[in-house]
């Protein structure tokens, strides 16, 4: 399938458009039909898309993503998760030169975790109530699936937490170093224990500008098909987008196309997150443009909002993006904190110091007029301060999507408390 | 101009019409509806009025200008709670710079389009009066074109008590020796229930404005502020806000209204939460509503970050001061900003922001501006 903004004309250097123009004209009337469009639960074009995108004021799209959150998150609530990332192994083959944490097998920093140092973080992060374990690594040559199923097992057999881990890029990477189908990983990993699927690893879903900045990673179509897959086979996912590199912004449409099309077919993706290249610290940080600047984080965010009408969740990014303009998208469209990420060395690996305690996320939340709560992998809430039913409380509960096994479906709606 | 056909919905859901139409026809909000506007719970909304207010005084036009911070001492004799700048005279760290390090400092900057110096200091009683005047003339000796912007009323009041005259004839002194304008710091919040509690040894709010009065009598522009978000009510704000107002209706002499937020790091409140981002963007907003005889409403970037003053652009800021190099008072009350930043990239966040940077002198008047951009303006701006 050729999404049709790849036919769009590419916009080279972008400007944002002036704010007085979108508030007459006919300009306005193209927007506030948008506005309207929106309000009565109709769904965006790429072309409408890329209109807002080109033409329409921050403020304009803070109340479209606010009504589409509004519709789809009706109570003022906002969650986040107390979760911990760990980093089994930094060890990795792709080469991403906007990547800070990878380090090539045989360097003197590269470290494979041991046990003890795992199962120490784990029993931290349950003592602190954690809910979550980010677990992702590198494309190591020799950590592969047997070795991540032993470990989910270990962890599942040892605390209660759900290991949210991996990505798509990493499975497929054990597919072809195993010579198995997508499939066969995933089933191995769901037996072992696997509880949700990250988003990682998508960076742009559009090939002109992976085989630039991510050339030995997952293709398009493959990135997809392991979502897809993992839907199949019951559980959810969550989707990012990377921008802010060499990417035209009718490419930045075209990436939500694909989202958005993959959710209408599977449903099993929870939520989006987005944010801008990180270029401090990495690789190949002279052959980045400078990073985009918050405004622009505010636009691409309450437009997905918008244009991912079949998403349930937009979670912000404040590792990214810092608390200060994570707070604001609470009017952009977002819904969700994310993670307190106890320990994340990926990210903070690129200058990005901004590792926060759930007090200051609490205070965010409250002082944007939301009500603060704590969720688990699947978006249900565990809060003790919560008065309403936990569900969903488990992976089986969650695979209320249409791609998921009936088995699955059928315990998902069995558990469904009558108030949801 | 009108308002969107959506922003009007979004109003009048959110109970605003009437204030609404009090904005729109030009008319002054009183103290209740400042009131309302700081309680209502649609931002959405008063962002949009205050963004209708910003584009029909200036359009897109963002000022910014290429400025530097002169810092002359951290010792201070106000105890204020919130500051964390302040040293006593033996304490470690405590400074003065004498004339010739100011001088130095200028000199540093010479290399760049620098139109404006902010100075600001602590009052430190041992300085004497000639000190002062040194060391504007220092900084004239370096750069005679640069405009000096120095000494809040805070420094005013204790120039003057140094110099042993009333201000009113301090003033062509200070001005003869080089100073061009006042900045608008030391307002803090003007109600006495606040002033008493966290910085009784300053002066009182009526002395901030009764020497503000003066500096504009003088024939001297100045900006004026307010430190939010401590222990301040919203009636305080409010009553604070009035009060500029109405010095603003009897002198004219206030260029821009900078809100400043209370930063909670090494100080006698850190016990007090700062305010956050949604707060500093309401703050921006209510003001350029309440106060409709004020030209400019300043995002000062380095005190709220940058994500904050781009985004307050479009909530009723039309100004984000400048280049600031070396901002020391709010670094040390824990600002994660950097010192100071590039002109270029001030230029980038404002055209991202989706309005036009146009760079001025510390008197608004157009040094430079985008060319494209100025055919872009409305009709009679």
């Amino acid at each position: 399938m050729v999404p049709p903004t790849t036919q769009l004309k590419p916009a080279r250097t972008w400007r944002a458009p002036l704010v007085s123009s979108a508030q007459q004209g006919p300009i306005r009337e193209e927007l506030d039909r948008l506005e309207q469009l929106v309000l009565d639960g109709g769904r965006l074009s790429p072309e409408e898309a890329l209109f807002l995108h080109a033409k329409a004021d921050l403020l304009g799209l803070a109340r479209m993503a606010t009504a589409v959150r509004e519709r789809l998150n009706p109570d003022a609530i906002v969650t986040y998760i107390v979760d911990r990332n760990l980093n089994p192994t930094n060890v990795c083959v792709t080469d991403c030169g906007f990547c800070a944490f990878y380090r090539s097998p045989g360097h003197r920093e590269a470290y494979v975790l041991s046990r003890d140092e795992i199962y120490k973080k784990v029993e931290e992060t349950v003592r602190l109530g954690g809910q979550q374990l980010l677990m992702q690594g590198g494309h190591h040559p020799n950590v592969l699936s047997d070795w991540w199923c032993e470990l989910i097992r270990d962890i599942k057999a040892r605390f209660d937490i759900n290991c949210h881990a991996l990505s798509a890029p990493e499975i497929e990477h054990f597919a072809r170093m195993e010579k198995r189908p997508i499939e066969a990983v995933v089933q191995d990993l769901v037996e072992a224990g696997l509880g949700s699927l990250p988003g990682a690893g998508a960076e742009m879903l559009v090939e002109r500008v992976r085989e630039i900045i991510a050339p030995k990673k997952t293709h398009t179509d493959d990135w997809l098909d392991v979502h897809r897959k993992v839907h199949q086979a019951g559980l959810r996912s969550s989707a990012t987008m990377m921008y802010g590199n060499v990417e035209t912004i009718p490419e930045r449409i075209e990436h939500l196309v694909r989202l958005r099309d993959l959710q209408d077919e599977t449903g099993g993706f929870t939520a989006f997150a987005c944010w801008n290249t990180q270029p401090e610290g990495v690789p190949d940080e002279a052959s980045f443009p400078r990073k985009t600047t918050p405004a622009e984080y505010l636009r691409m965010q309450a437009i997905a909002r918008i244009f991912l009408d079949n998403f349930q969740h937009m979670q912000t990014s404040y590792v990214t993006q810092g608390m200060k303009l994570s707070q604001v998208s609470l009017m952009y469209g977002c819904d969700d904190f994310g993670g307190t990420m106890l320990e994340e060395n990926v990210v903070s690996a690129a200058g990005c110091f901004h590792l926060e305690s759930i007090q200051t996320i609490e205070r965010m939340i409250t002082r944007a007029g939301y009500r603060p709560l704590q969720r688990n992998s699947w978006y249900g809430i565990v809060d003790p301060r919560w008065e309403g039913d936990t569900w969903p409380s488990r992976r089986e509960e969650s695979a209320t999507h249409a791609a998921a096994p009936k088995a699955w479906r059928d315990i998902a709606t069995a558990s469904r408390p009558q108030t949801a | 101009m009108v308002l969107p056909t959506q922003v009007e919905r979004r109003i009048e859901r959110a109970g605003l019409a009437k204030i609404r139409d009090k904005v729109v026809a030009g008319e002054r909000l009183s103290f209740d509806e400042g009131v309302t506007l700081y309680r209502s719970p649609d931002l959405h909304a008063i962002g949009a009025l205050a963004n209708f207010v910003r584009e029909r005084k200036h359009g897109d036009r963002t000022f910014f200008n290429v400025n530097q911070h002169i810092n002359y001492t951290n010792v201070c004799n106000k105890l204020c709670r919130f500051c964390s700048f302040q040293r006593l005279p033996k304490q470690e760290g405590a400074y003065v710079m004498r004339p010739e390090e100011v001088a130095q400092k200028i000199r540093e900057q010479l290399h760049e389009p620098v139109t404006e110096v902010h100075v600001v200091g602590g009052v430190y009683p041992r300085l004497p009066y000639s000190y002062y005047i040194d060391i504007l003339q220092a900084i004239k000796r370096e750069r005679p074109s640069i405009h000096i912007k120095a000494f809040t009323m805070v420094e005013l009041m204790q120039i003057a008590k140094l110099a042993g005259k009333p201000l009113a004839e301090v003033l062509p002194e200070l001005v003869a020796a080089g100073l061009g304008s006042c900045p608008g710091g030391g307002a803090e919040v003007f109600a006495e229930r606040v002033h008493k509690e966290g910085y009784h040894v300053k002066n009182t709010g009526d002395q901030w404005l009764d020497a503000a009065r003066t500096v504009h009598n003088a024939g001297l522009k100045s900006n004026c502020t307010m430190l939010h978000g401590h222990i301040e009510t919203i009636e305080e704000r409010v009553d604070h806000l009035n009060r500029l107002r109405l010095l603003q209706d009897e002198t004219g002499g206030f260029q821009a209204y900078i809100p400043l937020s209370f930063h909670n790091e090494g100080n006698e409140w850190s016990h007090l939460p700062s305010p956050t981002g949604l707060d500093e963007l309401r703050e921006i907003a209510v003001a350029r509503l309440l106060l409709d005889n004020i030209e400019h409403i300043k995002a000062y970037w380095i005190m709220l970050g940058i994500p904050i003053a781009q985004t307050a652009l479009c909530y009723g800021a039309n100004d984000v001061d400048g280049t600031v190099v070396e901002e020391k008072i709010y670094h040390e009350a824990g600002a994660t900003t950097p010192q100071a930043v590039e002109r270029e990239e001030l230029i980038r966040w404002i055209r991202d922001a989706g309005r036009i940077p146009v760079e001025r002198n510390t008197i608004y008047e157009v040094i430079w501006s985008e060319s494209e951009a100025e055919r872009a303006l409305p009709a009679g701006v």
